[in-house]
């Protein structure tokens, strides 16, 4: 407990005092909604006070988990884990750029890329949807105008509403708008590597080349698995305002996520209850992922990422 | 004795070049799309549906005269900037009040309260209890939605505590010696000396408070309540009524003058949305990209 002792001096009450309201704010805003998960098990209705619901025990759970061949969930489920596994394919992506734009000479053009490379990570998902739909819309769109302009193609593209790349669609998206803002982690922990290595490299005669790949990447990989890592455990969680500002129609049975999903049958639907249950459940199984990745990196780093 | 001068050679020279030619590509791929819209919002509506490249046709500000001086636009401009202020405000000062007391031992269960709140980070209790809290205690559909949910976040609160902690003690035991108060030592001490992380934290949350859009689709309904972010959704999905009511007198004046297409009006108000970040991300850049590093040394 406290090195200082238990008895509480003015200095303590004071601390204590000013500590409280947030204390009481953490608790209200975080954990008291924890209590809402009894309504998972309950026949809830809005506006019916909790005494006079009927009981329904594990209905919700189970109708949620019906897998039968068409069901929605399942696809859901899918959608969410093919976009994060296509996520963490790209993890290296950050990594190359930030050795790539180590490498450059110039220091202009490196602030230059970082400055602007960083941009579309500060705008929001509605306005990237807006960018997106001034660049890919058919009629006014400036990818079709230059194509159709220049003959490469005869009709016009639309990946806004195409189900079948929608997946790599949303990925390069997620790329577009992360990949500067993410290398900057690299760049720091590029920044950390010893210059000693380096030059104990040139006196082994290594070339460009044999110093990222000696010098460089084992530096860094330290970062890298942390992040990789991070992002596992989040496997279940892609965002919400992303695909919320690109769904329509044709499009939805590919990019409906879990986070989408609860949020139009609890809501939308106002099935509170099946909603509830969908998002103990995700809480659960996240919960669940993080403490066996940090039981991983415990066994990869030798010490547990929390 | 080491090495300077660059070695010219073709593999260097080949690297270099796919290298420039790289990046050059990507950091067009990111500054392009904000150009054609500009361009495009500054151009006449007709010669603009027959293509915009490099420079707008037939310059005009009539577009953003007329979108500006809708009373739905600026009453969203108006919710958006209010609530990134004191949003912003209140988050800095309360995450950073609290970070401080987190560092202080002699804070009676100082371990308890510091994992409660690291533990907020995994703890999520999902969509529905949270909705049914808020509207519990009374924030649906009130403006205090958008600022009060914030006020401490756990990222943040654990970059601050770790700055504080980075500070030699003495620094505040003088001042303690004189009688001070923590509140006033927080206030005329800690924080003064904290700015590096402070303007870190404040870029951060300025940013998410202008961005935020699922708050108020999930808790408001208020018209009156939108902010610039779901009105732009509403426009670009067709479904809010953008076409301005240009006075007949007006029309006399500016006979030349051309209706704005839905098309235009969806890209000046991406412009007006996205404008503010752009004029303020530049001095901005210096705070987070230096605030990463600061965390990158923690993690």
């Amino acid at each position: 407990m406290n090195k200082a002792g238990y008895r509480w001096n003015k200095n303590k009450l004071q601390l204590f005092l000013l500590a409280l309201p947030f204390v009481l704010y953490i608790l209200l805003f975080n954990y008291v909604p924890l209590f809402g998960w009894v309504y998972a098990f309950f026949d809830f209705r809005p506006g019916v006070p909790l005494g006079k619901v009927p009981f329904a025990g594990f209905k919700y759970f189970q109708m949620a988990f019906d897998f039968k061949s068409g069901s929605e969930l399942l696809q859901v489920f899918r959608n969410t884990l093919a976009l994060s596994f296509l996520g963490i394919l790209t993890t290296p992506l950050p990594v190359v750029f930030a050795i790539c734009l180590s490498e450059m000479n110039n220091r202009f053009c490196k602030k230059f890329v970082q400055t602007f490379t960083t941009l579309p990570n500060f705008i929001s998902w509605i306005l990237v949807y807006a960018i997106a739909f001034a660049t890919f819309s058919i009629n006014d769109g400036f990818l079709n105008h230059i194509l159709l302009g220049l003959n490469w193609i005869k009709e016009p593209v639309n990946p806004l509403a195409n189900g079948s790349i929608a997946w790599l669609f949303q990925t390069a998206l997620s790329i577009w708008k992360s990949l500067g803002f993410n290398s900057i982690i690299y760049l720091a922990a590029i920044g950390g590597i010893d210059s000693e290595m380096y030059d104990a490299a040139d006196i082994d005669g290594a070339g460009r080349f044999k110093k990222i790949l000696h010098v460089t990447v084992p530096g860094i990989a330290p970062t890298y698995i942390v992040l990789l890592l991070l992002a596992v455990s989040n496997i279940l969680s892609n965002g919400f305002d992303q695909y919320y500002a690109f769904m329509n129609a044709m499009v939805r049975e590919q990019i409906q996520v879990f986070d989408y999903y609860i949020y139009r049958v609890g809501l939308g639907l106002n099935e509170y209850s099946l909603g509830t249950a969908l998002g103990m459940f995700k809480s659960v199984v996240s919960i669940i992922l993080l403490f066996s990745v940090n039981q991983a990196a415990k066994r990869i780093r030798g010490e547990p990422i929390i | 004795m080491k090495m300077t001068g660059h070695k010219v050679n073709i593999a260097n020279v080949a690297f270099h070049t796919v290298n420039y030619l790289m990046f050059g590509l990507f950091t067009l791929i990111c500054i392009y799309p904000f150009y054609y819209i500009l361009i495009y919002s500054l151009s006449d509506t007709t010669k603009a549906s027959m293509g915009v490249y490099l420079l707008p046709e037939g310059f005009t500000l009539y577009n953003y005269y007329s979108l500006l001086t809708n009373e739905g636009i600026a009453n969203a401009a108006l919710i958006t900037v209010l609530r990134t202020v004191t949003g912003t405000a209140l988050a800095v000062f309360c995450t950073a009040l609290f970070g401080y007391l987190l560092t202080k031992k002699e804070l009676p269960f100082r371990r308890l309260i510091y994992r409660l709140v690291v533990m907020t980070m995994y703890i999520n209790a999902g969509l529905i209890p949270y909705y049914m809290m808020i509207k519990a205690i009374g924030l649906r559909n009130s403006f205090f939605v958008y600022i009060i949910p914030y006020a401490v976040g756990a990222f943040n609160l654990i970059l601050i505590k770790t700055f504080i902690e980075q500070m030699p003690p003495s620094i505040e035991e003088s001042a303690m010696v004189d009688g001070a108060g923590y509140l006033i030592l927080f206030v005329k001490l800690i924080f003064p000396l904290s700015l590096p992380i402070i303007a870190t934290v404040t870029v951060f949350t300025a940013v998410f408070q202008w961005n935020s859009f699922s708050d108020n689709l999930i808790f408001v309904t208020n018209p009156k309540l939108q902010t610039l972010q779901m009105l732009l959704y509403r426009i670009l999905q067709n479904v809010a009524e953008a076409r301005q009511n240009v006075r007949t007198d007006e029309m006399a004046r500016n006979i030349r003058i051309v209706q704005p297409t839905p098309t235009t009006i969806r890209m000046t108000i991406t412009m007006i949305v996205t404008l503010p970040i752009l004029f303020v991300y530049p001095f901005l850049q210096r705070y987070f990209v230096k605030g990463i590093m600061l965390g990158a040394v923690k993690g």
